[in-house]
């Protein structure tokens, strides 16, 4: 069982739900950047939620499958092709051996998730197949797929079938332009009281710079950090500080110009001054903003944020109860 | 020095020992993160020493924030009146300083460096008022480091000279980044060495070069086999400068699956430590040298 990658698309890598244990030495979780749309894609084809999928940004892959499987494409409206003809998103479909799986143009959203019945099927390394590309490990030879390059899949779980779709309740849209609800902390208190303000009062643009290990934003004012003697081992910039472990979803802000959310492959740390962290509920929806796409920055407290991540919980549960 | 706790959103905690950075901090987030590993609490997920701060990664399903930051300021607690003696590992690190591809390297980001007349390691010896690069050398390697750090990207070491303030070396990170730095180029930004584990950008002045691998995610490096990052927070790093030959041999060693790195299990006391500098980091070469 495998499928042969007859063309890449951008950037599409091999992930489950990630690796966790190994932050303390720089190898970051990695996994699906949206777990929600992973967790659905495996659902509908009868694999456990945390089975390895391909996760593709902005542009499909083009696969030609060696046997029949069973195939759901979750995630960003990313539609799907069968030798050309349109499948749906969120749906369980069959692809017959031989056959071509493609896309067309992205619609909405940025990642998509393609899970085959059986899961793909590449080595487990330290608990994970997830491809963690910085540092060539994990995932499909430790990197994003090539052209040619022939992909192993499990075997398809007994009960798996087609024509499953999720509850069109529970499918999410991605707006172009959303709020990100975010935990003032770490660092906030090097930065301004004005900026304190304008950080979350200014809409801010998705850069081009945004990827599985950070989203850089712009066109928001500068922030200012606070003048004060640095102290020894910080650098010399105001926004440095001694080099410290990042959270994933903390936000640096280099130079005070453009902040920068990190991701599930974060840089593990580093000398930059972080001023709070996204909430966990929310770093999905980064995973499926496009560059210029709008965002604004919501303050909350731990409540909120437990609250929203209590809502998230709820709403993989229902997918998850929709789906066995 | 008094630790500043915060939450990094709803799954982390971090803490800052000291804004600044000391041995005296770096020891006190590793016997923290050491006891936080030791006492087992239900849901955290990772602990993360860093040079001078730590965090915590955990699950708030499965304990909730309060509860865990008053356990982390329990164990704050009873870190200050703990003997702060730690049991790490000491390695010997060959460096061919000034070596001709972190050489190449400098010289086609020039424009990028604070002083594009005259390469890292002069750079740096100057700033620091050492005696060229010789006196840079014989100060970069006679006394040990502290591996402070592991990160920024897979099995990358921060490492701390293990000498009095005034004597830490210190030089600025490049202007701009690099775009590109060789495998196991031997760094420096700020008062930090590192060891680059895999090529890529970077802004750390560069003043040489390891044949040792550090980092294998394949494990065929024979000392990387029963695990792929070679260093953790805590052990102890002494360069031993080598020539040209030296480096070439190690290479076909390496690559013929025979070389040996020199590795000695050893007790550190802080205390200890700062009574006599000097005497002690003879004993620590001492330790390496089977004495």
């Amino acid at each position: 069982m495998a499928i042969k990658v007859l063309k890449p698309g951008l950037a599409t890598t091999v992930q489950d739900l990630g690796r966790p244990g190994y932050y303390h030495i720089g190898i970051p979780l990695s996994g699906g950047m949206d777990r929600h749309a992973l967790a659905a894609a495996n659902l509908l084809v009868g694999n456990e939620e945390g089975a390895a999928v391909l996760e593709a940004v902005f542009m499909g892959p083009e696969l030609e499958f060696t046997d029949d499987a069973l195939v759901a494409v979750t995630g960003a409206e990313l539609p799907p092709k069968l030798d050309g003809a349109p499948r749906e998103t969120w749906s369980s479909f069959k692809v017959k051996r031989g056959q071509k799986l493609s896309f067309d143009f992205l619609k909405q959203g940025a990642r998509a998730y393609i899970a085959v019945s059986g899961g793909i099927d590449v080595p487990v390394v330290l608990g994970s197949r997830s491809t963690y590309a910085l540092g060539a490990l994990g995932g499909f030879s430790g990197r994003k797929l090539a052209v040619s390059d022939v992909v192993s899949t499990g075997s398809a779980k007994p009960g798996a079938r087609a024509g499953r779709t999720l509850p069109a309740d529970l499918a999410p849209t991605y707006p172009k332009s959303l709020e990100l609800r975010v935990l003032p902390g770490l660092y906030f208190h090097r930065i301004t009281d004005e900026s304190a303000k304008s950080f979350f009062e200014d809409t801010w643009t998705v850069a081009p710079e945004a990827d599985r290990i950070g989203y850089r934003f712009r066109k928001g004012r500068p922030l200012v950090f606070r003048e004060r003697k640095q102290p020894f081992g910080a650098g010399s910039d105001p926004s440095n500080i001694v080099d410290a472990g990042y959270p994933y979803g903390s936000i640096q802000v280099p130079g005070g110009l453009e902040p920068i959310i990190l991701h599930r492959d974060a840089v593990s740390g580093g000398g930059y001054a972080m001023i709070g962290t996204v909430i966990s509920a929310d770093m999905d929806r980064i995973a499926q903003m496009q560059p210029n796409n709008l965002a604004r920055f919501v303050e909350v407290n731990m409540d909120g944020a437990l609250k929203a991540r209590a809502e998230y919980k709820s709403r993989v549960a229902r997918l998850t109860a929709s789906l066995r | 020095m008094q630790t500043r706790f915060s939450f990094g959103g709803d799954e982390h905690i971090f803490a800052e020992v000291d804004e600044s950075m000391s041995l005296e901090a770096f020891f006190k987030s590793l016997f923290i993160t050491n006891a936080v590993r030791d006492a087992k609490i239900k849901g955290v997920t990772e602990i993360c020493p860093a040079n001078a701060s730590y965090q915590v990664k955990f699950d708030p399903d499965q304990i909730k924030p309060d509860d865990l930051l008053t356990e982390l300021k329990r164990l704050d607690r009873a870190a200050e009146k703990s003997e702060p003696v730690i049991k790490t590992r000491i390695f010997e690190i060959p460096v061919l300083y000034n070596d001709p591809w972190t050489h190449e390297t400098l010289m086609r980001f020039r424009e990028r460096h604070q002083d594009p007349n005259c390469t890292d390691i002069e750079y740096a010896a100057r700033i620091n008022n050492l005696d060229g690069i010789d006196g840079f050398i014989k100060a970069h390697s006679s006394a040990p480091w502290f591996v402070s750090m592991v990160g920024f990207v897979a099995g990358l070491p921060f490492l701390y000279q293990m000498v009095e303030r005034q004597r830490q070396i210190q030089a600025p990170k490049y202007l701009r980044p690099r775009t590109d730095t060789p495998k196991l180029t031997v760094g420096h930004g700020g008062c930090f060495g590192c060891i680059y584990s895999v090529r890529g950008a970077g802004g750390y002045q560069m003043f040489g070069i390891t044949p040792m691998p550090i980092y294998d995610p394949s494990q065929k490096i024979s000392y990387l086999r029963d695990f792929m990052c070679l260093f953790r927070p805590g052990d102890i790093v002494k360069w031993k400068p080598i020539d040209r030959a030296a480096y070439d041999a190690a290479v076909v060693d390496v690559d013929a699956g025979r070389f040996a790195p020199v590795i000695r299990d050893v007790s550190f006391s802080l205390t200890e430590f700062n009574r006599d500098i000097d005497a002690y980091n003879r004993k620590l070469e001492g330790v390496l040298h089977g004495h």
